[in-house]
This record gives structure tokens, sequence and C-alpha cells, in this order.
């Protein structure tokens, strides 16, 4: 679309292009300056709030601990998330209303409310209740489990919606009953064109780890910026590298859950879509939460 | 319930929401204006403002909402002395909505983009048959298209905005979940209610909104 919004530009559209590339690349520049004068007037370019990154140290001490537990506790909330989002789609699909009701509002209830406040309730409120301390990396486990397994439970819920009608009525048509349908006709289905969804769950899920920093989770936000800028004093310089760090693993899963899109598509793996209904965007993460 | 009878939490209840609702205001309004021109910058001619629409939505995209907002305060605020108002509460309360508009506005301009995916190429074609320009072009015929294209996703990007602004507890602001923990912490024999009011006010506010831009995005879809 992009391509056809403008015209091939003629003499004095090229013209008006190189002012405004100089004048916009001039006021990038300045900013860039200015970003940089600060950090010179406050001593941030010193060679000696960078020079931790070269040493092993700093990678085998801090940022990798971190990093380890950061993916730790992503992989195990989304596998997590994948059986609890399994099973409360299935409940929302379900014919019996004791079972959708309260799957409907498990689902919606979760899916309302801030992550952070989950991850307190569980982290402070919980110990009350049980009597017994609550580990960090669980609070932010299970606070993550009960938003992204909401999240693809939705989602699993609409791929199974989008299976062709005629497909149920096919496999009932030849005397399947309902688990049977599920099990060999719509799942299957469904679950081919959810991948790249679920590859990019994967990146809300890996960017919301950082919340464990709260709760002093040892994840990489508390490791890499928190623990390693109290022993070098680098805050500024510790953020730049964790975040470059976060960024570089989450566009590879983004381009990777692009990838697995297109893969489907071209496979063939992906149910017809009726004409004229516009793809429900790629795998693209439309939802900032946290 | 009977821990919100007294009036110290009540107050500490309503100050938090408060909190969470000039932040979600202001973050929204910033972060809608900016989102919209990244989403310009991103289809338009000149290379070095796709570049830089291209780099503001994978940096902001793809960092954690914590770090951000931890940058905003340990980097911008602490180390580089941007300070944006002389009171402490209203300093972390600016500082935050730097962070979340940032953010939200990568979000915004991504939705906005696959909105103008939507409109038909015939419509720009006729735009330029007519003689507008890239400008007009996008003013007049195509972000009034995909705008109601989008409203359903913009309706989610402001409801995450709303639990998102949760986060800027993380610099000592005083907004619901700091207050909730606060709350917990001394009033442990409630902590069901506690979290029951809190969480279910954000339910009872944010379920409906979300079934409001479901409907609004069905009554302002484009015909076509």
């Amino acid at each position: 679309m992009s391509g056809v919004l403008y015209d091939y530009p003629g003499p004095r559209a090229r013209r008006r292009n190189a002012i405004l590339t100089v004048v916009f690349g001039l006021a990038v520049a300045g900013l860039l300056w200015w970003v940089y004068r600060k950090f010179d007037e406050k001593g941030q370019l010193a060679g000696i709030l960078w020079k931790p990154f070269t040493e092993s140290a700093t990678w085998t001490d801090f940022i990798l601990p971190g990093l380890r537990q950061t993916l730790l506790a992503a992989a195990t909330g989304m596998v997590l998330s994948l059986a609890f989002g399994l099973v409360f789609s299935a409940g929302r699909l379900s014919e019996h209303w004791w079972i959708r009701v309260p799957s409907g509002v498990v689902v919606e209830f979760f899916r309302a409310v801030p992550l952070l406040l989950m991850i307190f309730f569980i982290f402070y409120g919980v110990p009350f209740l049980t009597h017994r301390p609550m580990p960090a990396f669980w609070s932010v486990v299970i606070g993550l489990t009960l938003y992204n397994g909401s999240v693809l439970a939705e989602a699993f819920r609409a791929g199974i919606r989008a299976v062709p009608v005629g497909q149920s009525e096919a496999a009932y048509a030849i005397g399947l009953r309902k688990n049977q349908l599920m099990r060999h006709i719509l799942i299957p289905q469904a679950a081919r064109s959810m991948l790249p969804v679920i590859v990019s769950q994967l990146v809300v899920l890996l960017k919301d780890t950082a919340l464990g920093y709260i709760v002093a989770l040892p994840e990489l936000l508390q490791q890499g910026v928190n623990v390693l800028s109290a022993n070098k004093g680098n805050v500024v310089a510790a953020a730049i590298v964790v975040a470059a760090i976060y960024i570089l693993i989450n566009s590879a899963l983004t381009w990777f859950a692009g990838w697995l899109d297109r893969w489907t598509q071209r496979r063939g793996l992906r149910p017809a879509r009726a004409a004229g209904v516009p793809r429900p965007g790629p795998a693209a993460v439309l939802e900032p939460q946290g | 319930m009977s821990v919100f009878r007294d009036q110290d939490n009540l107050h500490a209840y309503l100050s938090g929401f408060l909190w969470i609702l000039r932040l979600t205001g202001v973050s929204a309004v910033i972060a809608l204006v900016l989102g919209v021109l990244l989403a310009a910058m991103r289809v338009s001619p000149i290379p070095v403002l796709r570049g830089f629409g291209a780099a503001w939505v994978n940096v902001f995209r793809n960092t954690p909402l914590t770090l951000i907002i931890f940058f905003c305060y340990f980097a911008l605020y602490a180390t580089l002395g941007v300070t944006l108002s002389d009171d402490l509460d209203l300093n972390n309360y600016w500082l935050g909505v730097v962070g979340l508009s940032a953010y939200t506005a990568a979000f915004v301009c991504e939705t906005i983009r696959s909105g103008i995916n939507t409109v038909p190429a015939g419509q720009a074609e006729a735009a330029r048959a007519i003689g507008l320009t890239f400008a007009q072009t996008l003013r007049i015929v195509v972000l009034p298209q995909a705008g109601r294209a989008v409203i359903a996703p913009l309706g989610s990007i402001l409801i995450a905005l709303c639990k998102n602004s949760t986060i800027v507890g993380t610099i000592g602001l005083l907004e619901s979940s700091n207050q909730m923990k606060q709350l917990i912490n001394d009033n442990g024999n409630a902590v069901i209610a506690i979290f029951i009011v809190f969480a279910g006010t954000f339910a009872a506010v944010l379920i409906p909104t979300g079934y409001l831009f479901g409907w609004l995005a069905n009554r302002l879809a484009v015909k076509r």
C-alpha cells in the first residue's frame, strides 16, 4: 500500500524531498548531539563505565545468569500458558453453560487485571493465606501464566472458530463425535494457523518477565542493570546494553513468528479464508502489554 | 470489605486509581498523536523519515516497559538531570508519562500502519489522480479510512496502556498496585478482599471498555 501513496517524484518533488531529508536529518543529528553533549557533561562516556562490558566476569557473573533466569521464567510461563490456554479455550467452546460461563469469566477477568497487580497479590498476599513465603520466581511465572494463558485461550478460540464450518459439518456427516471432531479435525487445523500467534505471544511473555525486577527476581533487568550498576556505578551504560539484549532476542522472535506465518501460508496449512475477510494482522505483537 | 471503611485505606484506594487515570489519560493522547505521526513517517516518500519511524518502533516495541520506565528515572532523571517538575511525585508522574507514551506510540504506529494496508489501493490512486499531494492523500483520504478500520486494536492498546500504567509504580509513584501492596502488608487478615476490590475495579472498567470498542468498531467500520 505504501508504494501507491505518492507519485514517482518529479524534479520539484525530488527537490522538496531532498530539503526535507536534510532538515529532518539535521534535527535528528541535533538531537543525537544534544544527547552526546549531555552524556559527556555528566561523564557517562567515560571509558571506565563501559569497560566492564569487555570483561568476561561482567557477563558470567551478572548478565548471563540474569538472562538464564529470564529465559527460564519465560519458558516455564510459556508451557503453563499453553496448557492454561488449551483448557480454557476448550471450556469456552463447550456446549454446557456451566463450563462455558465460568471459563469465560476467568479468561475475561485475568485479561483485564494488570499483571503487576497479580504478581503483587501472589508475592505479598498469598503468603498471608498459606503462611509460607512465596518464591519470586513462582509469583512471576504464575502471574504470567494467568495473563498470557487467558490471552492464548482467546486466540485459540478465535483460531478454532476460523476453521470453515463445512469442516465440522463434514465431520459430523461421516459420524464423528464432538470430541473426535475437536481432536482430529478442528485442533490440528487451528493449531497450525496459531503457531505464529504463539511465538509472538512469547515476545510479550519474555518482556513481561522484566516485571520480576520489582519483586527482586534475579532476572536480566535485576542482574544486568540493578546489581551490575550497584557494583560498577554505570547504570546508563548497563541499561543500554541490557536493552540491546532484549531488542536482539525479541527481534529474532518476531522475525521467526513472521517467517512461520509465511511458511504456514505457503504450505497451505492454514484454513482458507472467505474472500474479502482481511487476515487478522500477521504475527506482529499488537497488544502492548508490559 | 470492612478494610475500606477506614478513611485512610479508602483514600489510598482512591488516590491510587486517580494516578492511574491521570497516567492513562495524558499518555493516551500523547501516544495517539505521536503514533499517527510515526505511522505517517513510516509510509512517507523520504527514506530518513521511514528509517526514523522503523527504528523507533523496533527499539520501543522490543524493550520491556519496566526497563523503559527504569531508564526514564535512573538515566534521564537521576543521571542526566532531566527534571520535569519540582514536585517529587509530579516529576515521577511526568517521567512515567514520557516512558508510557514513547512505548505505546510504537504500538499505535504499527496498528495505524496495518490500518493503512486495509485501505484499497484504488483510494490512494484516485487521490493521486485528482492531484492531491502525499500529505493530502494521507490526511483526507487514507488516514480517516485506516483509523476506522483499527478502532478495535486501538481499544486494546488503550486498555493495555491503562494496565501498563501500574508499572510506573516501579519508580515510586503511589499508584494502585503500590497502594494495594501497602494495604496488603498492613492488613494481612483481609488480603482477599483487598485484591478483589483492586482487581475488580480494573475488571469493572476495562471489560466494558473492551466491549465498547468492539461495538464502536462495528458501528464505524467502513462498509465496502
